[in-house]
């Protein structure tokens, strides 16, 4: 093994020390003084005391913000549910087509990616807003359709008659979800189609071979198979929904705040930078508890398995 | 041993020395502060047209332009330490924090001898006296924008915002705590710089109620929601209706009766700017009467700038969105800074209206 690290140690350490210091001084070293600063607390305009006092996490455990906690669980939920249903259809349509229509398909997924989130958020505001594509589009439908009934002196039959009323797309809760769908979709998609592409098709044909049809050899060969793939694409999404707050500052109304909202107002208008710090640690106390959950799942799962194979 | 994956020792120092390079990009470096620079933070779509380039012409000092969104961008930007910036704009409480918290260089009025065009009703404010630290820029006030065709008669006051449902979601306040409170106040009847914990209780309390019926808390885009028509009426500062009724003429301003926020942006230099001589001329330049009056005409917002203000037509001078008349002035108050307990209140209060 020309290329294993105990035999090549200096060409790896190398490589490895310009990844390793960017990983230290711009991830660790600043996660480790939002933390201190977590313990600490905030005096005059721009002080800082590093108390190391409970004081803010006991000041997060106030009920205003463990509703507002819930209600960005509840969207998050809600979103990489979403993703989830349409994903698995949409990554079985590409990975079973022709390949030239693979990668039409799969450039229309990636190509939103690699457009700025806040024009991508905009883009949504003009689709979505009062006289915005999709409200325009329907009026003229309605209006028509009320032009054509009159024609056909059907008019007393009051269809179309009323003006049209525009729907309620955006300031809303719809539109914070339907936005992080937007925006989050392509991260379930990647994680799940790189797994069933690599997959060896010979197993489906052996599943029809022994008189199974498609529902069945999906829920018994190909769901287990891409079930890594979709807890992968489940914390690509969930965990990125729950700290978000452009969305719900561009797409919500008056009733769409976040937890994130809340932790970005802490660092900016309410000037309490201590208490913004235990907020985002909640956060991520949240997101180690998940893995935890995750990595026991998992032991359990290949003890149970071991076991039922025997 | 495959020779291939040997380093040799030339591409070893190669590697290593441009390694070092990268590490010598020191970002404050980009901030040049050579004799003919000037690092200016400012507002967005708060200059004139032509003000910098003609500055340029006039000193061959080149003008770098950085733009924040509000107040709070700017404070938190600066916390730490000046990034680099000679010159900043501040609104009125935001002065006096950066004064307390030592964030603020002294202005030498010697080198600003263009003061004098300054309106005597400015030059000694209550969150800066006798100007040591800031210079007015811009004043104006906050109040509602309209749209005249959708809006029964005049909205001359608070209620059809914060009391009201015949605009049900078709409405919009602004989304600074301090300012949509304090506004509450005045509509309560109460002072806009109150002190008392249950005052505030109440205008919580009104806003939850209203809560329904806004649309949007907007951020700075109130005049876009009323160009769309996304809402009837906006509470909005003046200048950004007025630039919008300049386009459209459907669209109007009014301070209602129960009085609004007075309030007042101010050009100051942060702590280690690097170009401070600069600094102050790009400060005296400001002040002259014929860059203010071109500065008014094209953001048209107030100016502080008597000498600049003569030079204005009468549709400027006259511009019920610009000028708050004698009346309007007389019920509006100027927002102090009120302190941290007081602001955590706010804050506090805040996020219970946006959760409820």
């Amino acid at each position: 093994m020309a290329n294993s690290w105990s035999v090549k140690n200096k060409l790896f350490i190398f490589l490895l020390v310009p990844g390793l210091a960017w990983l230290l001084f711009f991830f660790i070293l600043p996660l480790i003084i939002i933390f201190s600063m977590s313990f600490g607390q905030k005096i005059d305009i721009i002080g800082v005391e590093y108390s190391w006092s409970l004081h803010n996490y006991i000041r997060a455990f106030d009920g205003i913000y463990f509703i507002t906690l819930f209600k960005s669980v509840i969207i998050s939920s809600i979103t990489t549910l979403l993703c989830l249903l349409v994903a698995v259809p949409v990554v079985l349509y590409i990975s079973f087509s022709s390949t030239r229509m693979k990668s039409i398909l799969l450039i229309s997924i990636m190509l939103p990616l690699w457009t700025n989130l806040l024009i991508r958020t905009y883009s949504l505001i003009a689709i979505l807003r009062t006289k915005g594509h999709i409200n325009s589009s329907l009026e003229f439908l309605w209006d028509s359709s009320n032009h054509l009934f009159n024609f056909l002196n059907l008019a007393n039959y009051n269809i179309f008659s009323n003006s049209f009323t525009p729907l309620n797309l955006i300031y809303n809760n719809f539109a914070i979800i339907l936005g992080l769908f937007y925006i989050y979709i392509p991260f379930m998609i990647i994680p799940i189609y790189l797994v069933l592409e690599r997959f060896d098709r010979n197993l489906l044909e052996a599943s029809y071979d022994l008189g199974a049809n498609h529902i069945h050899t999906f829920f018994k060969i190909i769901l287990p198979i891409i079930s890594p793939a979709i807890i992968s694409g489940i914390i690509l999404v969930f965990i990125p929904c729950l700290g978000t707050f452009i969305i719900p500052d561009l797409l919500g109304g008056a009733d769409s705040q976040m937890i994130g909202n809340i932790i970005e107002r802490q660092f900016k208008s309410a000037n309490d930078w201590p208490f913004g710090s235990s907020l985002s640690f909640l956060l991520i106390y949240m997101t180690i508890i998940i893995f935890a959950v995750r990595y026991i799942y998992t032991k359990l799962y290949s003890k149970l398995h071991i076991r039922m194979d025997i | 041993m495959n020779h291939k994956n040997k380093i040799s020792r030339r591409r070893f120092i190669t590697g290593s020395s441009a390694f070092a390079v990268g590490l010598t990009l020191n970002p404050f470096k980009l901030f040049a502060n050579s004799e003919n620079n000037l690092n200016f933070y400012n507002w967005d779509d708060y200059i004139g047209e032509n003000t910098l380039s003609d500055f340029a012409d006039q000193t061959g000092i080149r003008t770098k332009m950085d733009f924040f969104a509000d107040n709070d961008e700017l404070f938190s930007k600066l916390r730490e330490g000046n990034p680099g910036y000679d010159i900043i704009v501040p609104s009125d409480i935001y002065v006096e924090k950066m004064i307390k918290a030592g964030m603020l260089d002294k202005i030498d009025h010697e080198k600003i001898p263009n003061m004098t065009n300054i309106d005597r009703n400015f030059l000694n404010p209550v969150f800066d006296p006798s100007r040591a630290y800031s210079v007015p820029y811009m004043w104006g006030t906050v109040g509602i924008g309209y749209n005249i065709a959708r809006v029964k008669g005049k909205p001359n006051s608070w209620s059809s915002l914060y009391e009201s449902e015949k605009y049900s979601s078709n409405i919009s306040l602004l989304s600074e705590a301090t300012t949509v409170i304090g506004i509450g106040l005045k509509y309560l009847g109460y002072s806009l710089n109150s002190t008392n914990i249950k005052e505030y209780k109440e205008v919580e309390e009104l806003l939850i109620e209203q809560k329904k019926h806004i649309k949007v808390f907007a951020e700075d885009n109130g005049q876009d929601l009323l160009a769309s028509g996304e809402v009837v009426l906006a509470q909005e500062f003046n200048g950004d209706v007025a630039q919008l009724m300049l386009e459209d003429s459907n669209i109007s301003y009014i301070v209602p009766n129960e009085g609004s926020i007075i309030w007042e942006d101010c050009l100051c230099i942060p702590k280690d700017a690097p170009n401070k001589e600069n600094a102050h001329k790009f400060i005296d330049y400001l002040l002259g009467a014929k860059t203010g009056a071109d500065l008014a005409d094209y953001i048209q917002y107030a100016t502080p700038n008597k000498e600049a203000k003569d030079l204005m037509g009468l549709d400027y001078i006259k511009n019920p969105a610009i000028f708050p008349t004698d009346e309007i002035i007389k019920v509006c108050e100027n927002q102090i800074y009120l302190g941290e307990e007081i602001g955590q209140v706010i804050q506090d209060s805040w996020t219970r209206i946006l959760a409820s």
